[in-house]
């Protein structure tokens, strides 16, 4: 246990401490309590950036399962060190917002804190684990979490559906992961991502390879919300707007990116991981580009903005794993891609993070946030729209902002891949850019929706469920300015952060790809001359805006009106479909009668002993050492076929209980016989008794009748029935042929010998019961007691008339 | 239950036939270390001995000249049974681990004494309660 | 020996389950019990019949018949009996409240 291992540890350790501090000190708000936390871990982390900018690493072990190869093994470098400065940072500055935001009387802080100590801790140790199987159990806690976020308001019917829907599918991709992770197992034979680097050319070669990565690939998609898992991400907007900010922007959706990132050197190098990623990163971006612009709530709108924007990220990722089959780290080529996407996460998390922010605040002060009610708040709130402006710029990917930047590194990076003489990079290739640039025009097109239709325009209060609206309170307000400044800093000074935060990061993704010594060279500048990467942005604009301008003429088509996603309609189909599907089966085989359940199980008992013993080639039957027979042992036998045979065939109750306990009798009779003397008394004793209380019983019920059975019904229990007692009798045959033709000690030697001597006992089958097996007789006790107590609750738990039994 | 009134021979040798059939049956509890019985046996074989008795003098009598909980003697029982074996983790042993030794006692000579008789007490006990405690729960109903 | 128990074996079992195959609640019950019935005997069957005296040491017999199975069933026996116990008594309260043992008339409801 290390100072990182707590680091990872202490928001749950504090998690625990929050229902208190909410109970206790009530007149404090519980967010202040919280705050620390963040902050603390904020700093702690920064004085890592000294040991990661060097290209170390730190690695802090701890055993958990040491035989099976599972340990808490915690990781730094540069990628996870990005991650964890991203999750304490955002985390900080959104419990500050949180306070302000969650400041109702009502409000239930100490759920709300304890998820979003919950879900830190666990993206901490998502991000810092080594160990997949420790990843595996971090990413389903952050799921989990997340779900019970978007659940926050359970009254709201959508909230409910929303964290259901997320639930399902991350917890569906969190699943595939796990069997990803197996199979990565099976072929590197560790859990530890740096052993499995370090066999990653054992696993590139292997037949499970493929089938790994689509698994792993399957986690990671649905938690970064890929097309077409990205559906959960807009439902998720029913969570509060702090953890929309956080959660579903900044760091739960970008742990998908995190894991293609640090998995980048296990799979990459073939063309499947280059081509599976980027593609579906292209097509998740235009098509979140596109959905965007349909929607009409706001945070709708951020959140394909999101989903579009993860795709991008994850595009580039896809593209800059060529940098791989190359290996050739010193070309700009290849490294450019994963250079906009370090970079491009980076300012996501700034400007997107203040756009949740604003769109909080506008919901906060106007109590909405649907586009077609707002307007002209440009005056009345004008922080708001300053800070928004500045965020929408960079999100539109317009000079000088750091958006543009990496935006215009994106551009660069898509266009190599036409110059790839590989893996159709110069066919198929050319497609990328185009869908790169038609998603960009849509990006802007929404930013500018949100702009003008939120500020700008004309202010409608009689629409709006807020009859005073006026600028937020400066708490409210100081998170989202941090972000802004964040914002602005990276756009005037660029390579701030390149030698401390991306170079180090892009290390850790493209390891051993560079020579000995040498380093990523990073420097962002803004003006590249007139080029290809310009030209692109001005044309974006140009038909961003005209698209925006006529609005008015397109927003009346029926796919502007109906914004509903088509992948969602498949989900609820789905979703239905399933349930009813399971209904209908359960129905037809949950038949309410007991005759059917019975017939169910012993055909599937029959069906599997008899497979399995001609399987095993079970069935030898000989008459060899079995023991002589006496004449009067054939009468008694007789007597039980003719008695048992009798029975199905009584139609009176009080005849029926005479032939059962007959058979009891006759039973006991051959356990004498057989030199059994215990289990003969016993079975004499169990047979009055039971007698006695089937007396009890019966005079009670009505009399036995002819049971009114169809014939074909009447014929298949009769064959159900008759190949089960052929079964039984066959394995009986068997099992004492073998046990005579398979010599081997038995057990019972011990008991003979100690039976004396250990427990000073004659009666070896009571030994047995009270002293060697003693635990047992005891459980058998319990048994009996529990059954008796449960015939005393059935008589005396009298129902009413109207209660259902 | 079943409740005649004209049958004097057959009360007066119940009595007697139960009496027999419990001493019969205290017998063949303590004889069960060492020769066929115990307490499923014993404890069987008193129950019967009891409900034999019930069949003929009915619950409202035997109710009232046997007044014993048998639920409780169950738990009784339960809690015999299973206290012998925390007695020998207390001493360091296993849980239910037995002891046992002979005893010199005027009358009856030498007697083997186990820890085991106690645990087959609990059994004896909890066999009565439980088979007792089905029949006149049945028998008792009166819904 | 040994086959002839066990083809009775499986004719009691046989009956079992075809007697629990059955509408009425009577023979439901009486069908359990003869099942416990034919798995005593194959325990006994299994370990081989009749060979060395009964299990107890004072009788000092040069080879004893296996104590093992004779604990298992004994065990078996009387959990059987709790089982049986309870089932009569579940018929019992069934039929009290029902006033049917016909299992046919006992299903719940179509749309459960």
């Amino acid at each position: 246990m290390t100072i990182l291992h707590l680091a990872v540890l202490a928001p749950f350790l504090f998690a625990i401490l929050v229902p208190f501090l909410f109970k206790y000190f009530r007149k404090v708000h519980t967010g202040w309590f919280v705050l620390f936390v963040p902050l603390i871990l904020f700093i702690y982390f920064l004085s890592y950036i000294s040991v990661t900018s060097d290209g170390q690493a730190v690695m802090q072990r701890m055993e958990w399962v040491p035989s099976l190869g599972i340990n808490f093994d915690l990781y730094v470098d540069g990628l996870s060190l990005l991650f964890a400065l991203l999750i304490t940072g955002i985390g900080t500055l959104v419990i500050l917002y949180s306070i302000f935001y969650l400041a109702g009387k009502e409000e239930r802080l100490n759920h709300f804190y304890v998820y979003i100590m919950l879900f830190m801790g666990a993206m901490l140790g998502v991000v810092l684990s080594d160990n997949i199987i420790v990843l595996y159990v971090f990413w389903e806690i952050t799921s989990i979490s997340s779900s019970l976020l978007i659940s926050y308001w359970y009254a709201k019917k959508a909230s409910v559906y929303g964290a259901q829907k997320s639930m399902y599918i991350t917890v569906f991709g969190g699943l595939s992961m796990l069997g990803g992770f197996s199979l990565l197992y099976v072929m590197a034979e560790t859990f530890s991502i740096r052993e499995m680097i370090g066999n990653a050319d054992l696993i590139l070669n292997h037949d499970l390879f493929l089938a790994a990565m689509i698994l792993v690939l399957l986690g990671a998609f649905t938690k970064s919300a890929q097309f077409p898992f990205h559906i959960w991400l807009p439902d998720a907007m029913e969570a509060p707007t702090p953890v929309s900010a956080y959660l579903h922007s900044a760091t739960m959706v970008k742990a998908g990116i995190y894991l293609v990132a640090r998995l980048t050197p296990v799979f990459a190098g073939g063309a499947e991981w280059f081509w599976i990623i980027t593609a579906a990163g292209i097509f998740t971006m235009a098509w979140g580009a596109i959905s965007a612009v349909r929607q009409k709530d706001l945070k709708a709108i951020l959140a394909f903005s999101t989903v579009s924007q993860l795709g991008m990220i994850m595009s580039l990722l896809g593209a800059g794993s060529a940098a791989f089959y190359y290996m050739d780290g010193d070309n700009a080529l290849y490294t450019t891609a994963i250079l906009a996407a370090v970079f491009h996460l980076i300012n996501h998390a700034t400007f997107k993070g203040s756009l949740f922010m604003v769109a909080g605040i506008i919901d906060h002060e106007t109590g909405t946030r649907d586009i077609r009610k707002l307007g002209g708040l440009m005056t009345i709130m004008p922080i708001t729209a300053t800070i928004s402006v500045i965020g929408l710029a960079a999100m539109a990917g317009l000079p000088p902002f750091n958006g543009f930047l990496s935006k215009e590194l994106f551009f660069t990076g898509i266009t190599n891949v036409a110059q790839y003489d590989m893996w159709n990079g110069d066919t198929i290739g050319m497609l990328l850019p185009v869908i790169a640039w038609i998603a960009s025009i849509f990006t802007f097109a929404y930013s500018a929706i949100i702009f003008f239709r939120t500020f700008r325009g004309k202010f409608k209060p009689d629409m709006l469920p807020v009859k005073e609206v006026h600028e937020a309170p400066a708490g409210l307000l100081i998170s989202p300015i941090v972000l802004v400044a964040a914002v602005l800093m990276i756009s005037f000074f660029p390579n701030i952060l390149a030698y401390s935060i991306i170079e180090p990061a892009m290390m850790s993704i493209l390891p051993g790809i560079l020579g000995e010594g040498s380093n990523f060279y990073v420097d962002i500048y803004h003006w590249h001359g007139i080029n290809l990467e310009l030209m692109m942005t001005l044309g974006a604009v140009i038909i961003g805006t005209i698209i925006y301008v006529t609005m008015n003429k397109w927003s009346k088509l029926g796919i502007y009106q109906n914004e509903q996603d088509i992948m969602t309609t498949v989900y609820d189909n789905g979703y239905d479909a399933l349930i009813k599907g399971s209904q209908v089966l359960t129905r037809i085989q949950m038949t309410g009668m007991l005759r059917d359940y019975i017939v169910y199980m012993v055909i599937f008992i029959v069906l599997i002993m008899f497979y399995t013993m001609f399987r095993f080639e079970g069935f030898q039957i000989s008459m060899e050492n079995a023991s002589e027979i006496g004449i009067f042992m054939y009468l008694i036998l007789a007597a039980l076929v003719i008695t048992i045979m009798l029975l199905p065939r009584v139609n009176n109750r009080m005849t029926a209980i005479i032939l059962a306990g007959f058979v009891g009798f006759l039973v006991a009779f051959i356990f004498t016989v057989f030199r059994a003397p215990d289990l003969a008394l016993t079975q004499l004793m169990v047979e009055t008794v039971s007698v006695i209380l089937f007396m009890a019983v019966f005079y009670h019920l009505p009399n036995l009748t002819k049971d009114n059975i169809a014939p074909l019904t009447k014929a298949i229990n009769i064959v159900v029935a008759g190949s089960a007692g052929l079964m039984v009798a066959l394995v009986s045959m068997s099992a004492f042929t073998y046990g005579q033709t398979t010599p081997f000690d038995a057990i019972s030697e011990y008991f003979i010998e100690n039976s004396v001597e250990l427990a000073g006992g004659y009666n070896m089958v009571n030994v047995v019961l009270v002293d060697f097996r003693g635990l047992d007789t005891m459980l058998e006790l319990l048994v009996l007691g529990i059954a008796a107590l449960g015939a005393i609750s059935m008589i005396k738990l009298k129902v009413k008339e109207d209660d259902d039994v | 239950m079943i409740n005649q009134p004209n049958d004097m021979m057959f009360r007066v040798f119940i009595r007697l036939i139960a009496i027999i059939v419990v001493t019969f049956s205290i017998y063949l509890f303590f004889s069960g270390h060492n020769a066929p019985g115990g307490g499923f046996i014993g404890g069987l074989m008193t129950a019967i001995a009891i409900l034999v008795m019930y069949l003929v003098f009915g619950t409202k009598t035997m109710n009232a000249a046997l007044p014993f909980n048998y639920p409780y003697m169950m738990s009784i029982g339960l809690l015999v049974a299973a206290g012998t074996g925390i007695i020998s983790v207390a001493f360091g042993y296993p849980y239910l681990k037995q002891f046992f030794d002979y005893f010199q006692i005027p009358i009856f000579g030498e007697v083997e004494l186990t820890t085991a008789l106690i645990f087959d007490l609990g059994v004896y006990l909890l066999v009565v309660g439980s088979a007792m405690t089905f029949i006149l729960s049945i028998v008792e109903d009166d819904s | 020996m040994e086959i002839v128990m066990s083809a009775v074996i499986g004719l009691i079992f046989a009956v079992a389950i075809y007697l629990m195959l059955s509408r009425n609640i009577i023979r439901v019950l009486i069908g359990t019990l003869m099942l416990s019935h034919s798995v005593h005997l194959i325990l006994l069957t299994m370990s081989g019949l009749q060979r060395g005296a009964p299990p107890l040491l004072f009788l000092e017999a040069g080879a004893y018949s296996d104590p093992l199975p004779q604990a298992l069933i004994l065990t078996a026996i009387v959990i059987n009996f709790g089982v049986t116990a309870f089932v009569s008594v579940l018929v019992y309260r069934t039929y009290k409240e029902h006033k049917t043992a016909d299992l046919y008339d006992l299903r719940g409801a179509k749309d459960e």
